[in-house]
């Protein structure tokens, strides 16, 4: 049951990413580039996305999910370090080449060399991260 | 084109119910970047199965559809190896020291009006937005 609606929930996921444009490069910098030639179609994309799970998160209260256990215990809404260079950092990698985690794995199959060169690079940075963000953390400290 | 907002919408309600489906069935966050780091560096092992064959459905949905389109799928992704690198290295060390992307922090945290969600959707927005321009518009490598 759980990796079935992991299957589906991926598939869902790939399938939204393909159908919306999201994994051209193209349309998601065009989205950012407003000193360009802007293109709109990422608010559409975030704005469709973010209907059903509205629906979903209010769904959560009261209920335990189908395939049991429980809804995931939520952060405290705390702004810290990690969360500022973090997405700071995130941001510089996606604007440079148009590309962030969900869309490089959808388009593995047909990103060509590009799409592979970014995806191992991005490998090795997940890979890195949790002794960068250690490093964050002491700095972050005696600042 | 004019229909491309259509598509956007379309694509974006899918990749809304694909997270309804992941956190009311399975009670997680649909985040790309925690799902897929979670295996990289060894803190989501417990669960490795759920993550590897949700990983396997985003990769394989497109090829699944890709046949019924007549248009030819281009990336358009930059030949610059060294730009693929260092954005590369920037997108998974950033989204993982952040706890998340555009998936997890974007899609699952605004819905919910999450605070991290929002501002971490503000800052990656900034810094896409300024680094493209610095790289495209100033210094025009990209």
């Amino acid at each position: 049951m759980r990796l079935f609606l992991s299957l589906l929930a991926g598939a869902l996921f790939g399938a939204g990413l393909f159908v919306s444009g999201m994994t051209d490069t193209r349309k998601v910098q065009g989205w950012l580039d407003v000193f360009g030639d802007w293109d709109p179609t990422l608010a559409f994309v975030m704005g469709g996305a973010i209907i059903p799970m509205f629906f979903a998160w209010r769904l959560t209260t009261g209920r335990k999910p189908l395939a049991g256990g429980s809804f995931p215990a939520l952060p405290r809404p705390e702004l810290d370090h990690r969360l500022i260079v973090g997405s700071s950092l995130f941001g510089m990698g996606w604007g440079l080449a148009g590309l962030c985690p969900g869309p490089a794995l959808a388009s593995l199959s047909y990103g060509g060399v590009g799409g592979l060169v970014f995806f191992a690079a991005m490998i090795a940075g997940m890979y890195v991260a949790p002794r960068l963000g250690s490093q964050l953390d002491r700095l972050a400290a005696t600042a | 084109m004019e229909t491309d907002w259509i598509w956007g919408l379309v694509g974006g309600l899918l990749i809304g119910c694909g997270g309804a489906v992941f956190l009311l069935g399975n009670g997680r966050i649909l985040g790309a970047s925690g799902i897929l780091g979670g295996l990289v560096d060894g803190s989501g092992r417990s669960n490795w199965a759920e993550r590897a064959i949700f990983i396997l459905g985003v990769v394989a949905a497109p090829l699944l559809l890709w046949p019924l389109y007549s248009v030819e799928i281009d990336t358009h992704v930059t030949t610059d190896v060294w730009v693929l690198v260092a954005a590369g290295l920037l997108v998974g060390t950033g989204s993982r020291i952040a706890n998340g992307c555009t998936s997890g922090h974007g899609v699952c945290g605004i819905s919910r009006f999450s605070l991290r969600g929002i501002v971490a959707t503000v800052f990656y927005i900034l810094a896409g937005g300024l680094t493209l321009a610095l790289f495209r518009h100033v210094l025009e490598v990209i």
